[in-house]
């Protein structure tokens, strides 16, 4: 139902049920907010988004009250400013201001409102000078001394089941700890990260180590990024959402001196070809059922901790980018002649796990790891504008072709779906026997949980898409009461997949996550080639080197093992 | 029966006793019209005011009132179900004689965990459902959506001992008052509710013969009253705390006051836990700049999420105007 109300003299109009700030902002009103985020419930903590509602005695939180008919609004007066200002400078106490490697530096909000509110951010001491930083793994820092309170970190964290940031008392206050209970552990997926409006998290390496790769003079440097990166990394330089940039990111990524640029859409093909044959191999024997998607490192990390008893479902079949990083220091290194210990393989990821997932040893080949660096989103655009790479204006360059183009599926690899479409249209090619044009639309969509069935030859796929470890533990628990329910299910930890990454562009929303995710749709449209085992280097790469169980087990599958905690 | 109960209380004009003043048969009436497969009846004995102890003097002296009352409210709110919030203290000692009391109805004893916020409505609605001791966002109320999410109606112990007055037809517009701090007669009185300050300190004999100042309302939330402001009824808690001005510092007085509210607040939003420690900073290294605390209460004021940092400047505003 319609309700009108009336904000700033403003008449307007809104669906009865939002909150203020949602009504407002829909009718182009900005009411200043920070520890607002619309993926989480409003914790209304930050006090800045502060209204007055005629009637009401005092200020309110626009993000917590909901807009009722015919109320009247005003989201700016002298008290109001007083009040925001104050509160600007109560949180900037307890905000240690690190501004020069802050991964929020050219967007930060609170700056912006320290400015618009002609804020002394120094008026009180900082009073967390001494709080501590917290590593976990190989993927995430937390530096609790910029951390403000809101807690939206701990939501996320619940929300991904993970439960690991904790809300604990030291002294008189609070404070946000990471997990001492042996049965929780970080899944290193970044949510916290994604949702923190201060940049109290940040990468391991963000933006320290950024430079490392590059450093190897004497060596092939190989770039490689992923699916879901050439419509978000746009972002980063004011690009509009969604933005596709492929072809000026190849270009860019050669300016800043690697010797090659290939896409992990190619790897996302060998993945999917695989894949699809074990599942039809799975669904025959009908072990290990239903099969899962292995290429979410937080959701196998999920699983090897929290649920190690359905380790035998995940697929063993490796993610793109550990496949094409092997194949770049194999297949590749022998047509090049290049010894594979003089490459190095960057992977450029929408994730902070997938740097934790290239320490996995039982990844390596000969002694080799397949993936020498992980690099996110940001960390790569962090590094085009430090060697002041104008990305706008750059002109677009090809990809290295040497390991062949990636077909419309692996473009959509980076979008929640995308995998379990890909496999649907590969499982259907191999039964066909001929190129086909299907869309699997049920599978696509921001939807934290989607389902679709396909009858292929005499069997039914059953198929679950998750995006959100929560709304894969819905699954889990339908699985509990019928283990027959799917047999086919993709997993990615983050909403949207990984358009909605650890390692993406922050701020991230579920508007921002819909666009990323309709530009690799609008790629995959272009291509003639969708399905994988359509593609030409597939085909060859299976012909010419491909053509033995052993190697294809090497380069293709991996194991997972049951995990004790590993954040201490 | 039931429009009758609410038709009587209203008539009476009862206000709530937990401070707020607010008119009983309003609540009691939201309650009964909403419309809801269950609801909740809970007596709030949480007392967590310092030097307030009423509450427990009533539970002593007249626990069979006080559970006629809550009948009184699940007779009228249909499928409605009743809980009794005590604190650990009130709950160990009255947990014999409420469970004889209760038998047969539909009420369950509560023993509260938690601190001085856990009295406050929205946060004793988490504990019992097994939560964060935090306060919720309001609206909505707990009129609307309380305990797991079904209208709820929560009064103060005193305020169903008030019902069971109207009930049986002995209702006086009176109030019990505990009187405490450096006085000679502490203990708990009771006075019609429209009698001064200044009234119930000499009826009671308690009235000092030193210079003196009272904290009125409560030993956290109350305001601060010189000898010359108590001629008016008193507000908030029903507690009255004197403190001799020769043996009594303020400065430490509020420190321990500001620590107090420190550790007892829940550290969600923003006035609350960084003003309050602002303002404790700014008295404990005796460095008081006016213009930063008064901008500071302003946003308590304004700005705070729940009732304790809102009523926090009661008593700061009191100390740094009138006592230090």
């Amino acid at each position: 139902m319609k309700i009108q109300a009336i904000i700033d003299d403003k008449r307007i109009e809104s669906e009865e049920g939002k909150t203020i700030l949602e009504a407002a902002k829909d009718n182009g009103i900005k009411i200043p907010s920070l520890c607002f985020h619309s993926d989480l419930s409003p914790g209304a903590s930050c006090r800045l988004c502060l209204v007055e509602i005629k009637g009401r005695k005092g200020l309110h939180t626009s993000c917590s009250v909901k807009l009722e008919h015919n109320m009247e609004i005003r989201t700016k007066s002298p008290e109001i400013e007083k009040a925001r200002r104050i509160n600007l400078e109560l949180i900037f106490s307890q905000h240690i201001e690190e501004c020069d490697d802050c991964l929020l530096k050219l967007n930060c909000e609170l700056l912006r409102l320290a400015d618009e509110f002609k804020v002394e951010i120094t008026r009180f001491s900082d009073r967390k000078k001494k709080y501590p930083i917290y590593k976990f793994g190989p993927s995430l820092i937390f530096d609790s001394s910029k951390c403000i309170d809101c807690r939206n970190c701990v939501e996320v964290c619940h929300i991904q089941q993970a439960d690991f940031l904790e809300v604990k008392k030291r002294g008189c206050f609070y404070e946000i700890v990471p997990s001492k209970n042996k049965k929780r552990d970080c899944i290193y997926c970044g949510q916290c990260l994604v949702h923190c409006p201060v940049g109290a998290f940040e990468a391991v390496g963000e933006f320290e180590d950024i430079e490392k790769p590059l450093k190897n003079k004497d060596k092939v440097v190989v770039f490689q990024f992923a699916p879901s990166i050439r419509t978000s990394i746009g972002e980063e330089f004011n690009l509009d959402y969604g933005a596709i940039v492929t072809e000026k990111l190849a270009a860019a990524i050669r300016r800043l001196g690697a010797d090659k640029v290939f896409d992990v859409s190619v790897g996302a093909d060998f993945t999917t070809y695989e894949e699809a044959k074990e599942l039809v191999e799975r669904l025959k024997g009908g072990k290990n059922l239903p099969m899962f998607t292995s290429c979410c490192p937080s959701w196998v990390k999920f699983v090897e901790f929290y649920y190690p008893k359905l380790i035998p479902n995940l697929t063993s079949v490796r993610s793109p980018h550990i496949i094409s990083g092997a194949l770049i220091k194999t297949y590749w290194a022998k047509r090049e002649n290049i010894n594979p210990k003089n490459i190095v393989v960057v992977s450029i990821m929408p994730c902070v796990a997938k740097k934790y997932e290239i320490r996995r040893k039982e990844l390596k080949i000969k002694g080799i790891k397949p993936v020498d660096y992980v690099l996110t989103t940001r960390e790569l655009a962090w590094l085009i504008r430090k060697r002041k790479i104008d990305i706008k204006n750059i002109k677009g360059e090809e990809l290295d072709s040497a390991l062949g183009m990636p077909s419309g599926s692996g473009i959509i690899y980076g979008a929640t779906g995308g995998v379990m479409e890909s496999a649907l249209r590969q499982v259907s090619y191999n039964l066909l026997k001929q190129p086909i044009d299907i869309e699997f639309k049920k599978v696509r969509g921001m939807e934290g949980v989607k389902k679709a069935e396909l009858s292929i030859g005499g069997g039914i796929i059953k198929a679950a898409v998750a995006s959100g470890i929560g709304n894969a533990k819905r699954i889990l628990d339908e699985l509990k009461k019928n283990p027959k329910l799917y047999n086919y299910i993709e997993v990615m930890a983050c909403p949207g997949g990984c358009i909605g990454g650890g390692g993406q562009p922050v701020p991230a929303d579920k508007e921002i996550r819909r666009k990323r995710a309709e530009s690799l749709y609008s790629i995959d449209d272009k291509k003639e080639i969708k399905t994988a085992g359509e593609s030409p280097i597939v085909k060859r790469v299976y012909d010419e080197f491909l053509n033995n169980e052993k190697l294809i087990k090497d380069i293709c599958h991996t194991r997972y093992f049951k995990k004790k905690k590993e954040v201490k | 029966m039931s429009i009758d109960i609410i038709s009587k209380i209203k008539e009476a004009g009862l206000l709530g006793k937990s401070g707020s003043n607010f008119p009983v048969w309003i609540k009691w009436d939201s309650v009964k019209k909403a419309d809801a497969l269950k609801k909740y009846v809970i007596a709030n004995a949480a007392e967590g005011e310092p030097e307030v102890f009423k509450d427990g003097f009533i539970l002593n002296n007249y626990p069979k009132e006080v559970v006629l009352g809550i009948k009184a409210a699940l007779n009228c709110i249909e499928k409605s179900s009743g809980y009794i919030y005590l604190r650990k203290d009130y709950y160990n000692k009255f947990k014999y004689t409420l469970n004889k009391l209760i038998k047969g109805a539909d009420i369950k004893l509560f023993k509260k965990t938690g601190g001085y916020l856990s009295g406050e409505e929205t946060v004793l609605l988490n504990i019992i459902e097994g939560r964060l001791s935090e306060p919720r966002i309001k609206p909505p109320y707990p009129t609307e959506s309380g305990l797991f999410g079904y209208p709820s109606l929560i009064n103060n112990v005193e305020t169903f001992y008030r019902v069971s007055k109207v009930l049986k037809g002995e209702y006086k517009d009176n109030r019990f008052y505990s009187i405490s701090g450096d006085v000679n007669n502490r203990g708990v009185f009771e006075f019609k509710t429209d009698l001064n300050i200044s009234q119930i300190l000499k009826e009671s004999n308690n009235f000092p013969d030193f210079d003196f100042f009272v904290q009125a309302g409560g030993g956290i939330s109350g305001e601060i009253l010189l000898p010359s402001e108590l001629g008016r009824p008193l507000k908030g808690t029903g507690g009255i705390i004197i403190y001799n001005r020769k043996r009594t510092n303020p400065a430490s007085l509020i420190v321990k006051k500001l620590k107090f509210l420190m550790n007892e607040n829940c550290d969600k939003c923003v006035p609350c836990r960084e003003g309050i420690y602002r303002i404790f900073e700014m008295v404990k290294n005796n460095d008081i700049d006016k213009d930063k605390l008064n901008e500071i209460v302003f946003a308590l004021e304004e700005t705070s999420l729940c009732g304790l940092g809102k009523c926090s400047v009661v008593s700061i505003k009191g100390f740094f105007n009138k006592l230090l």
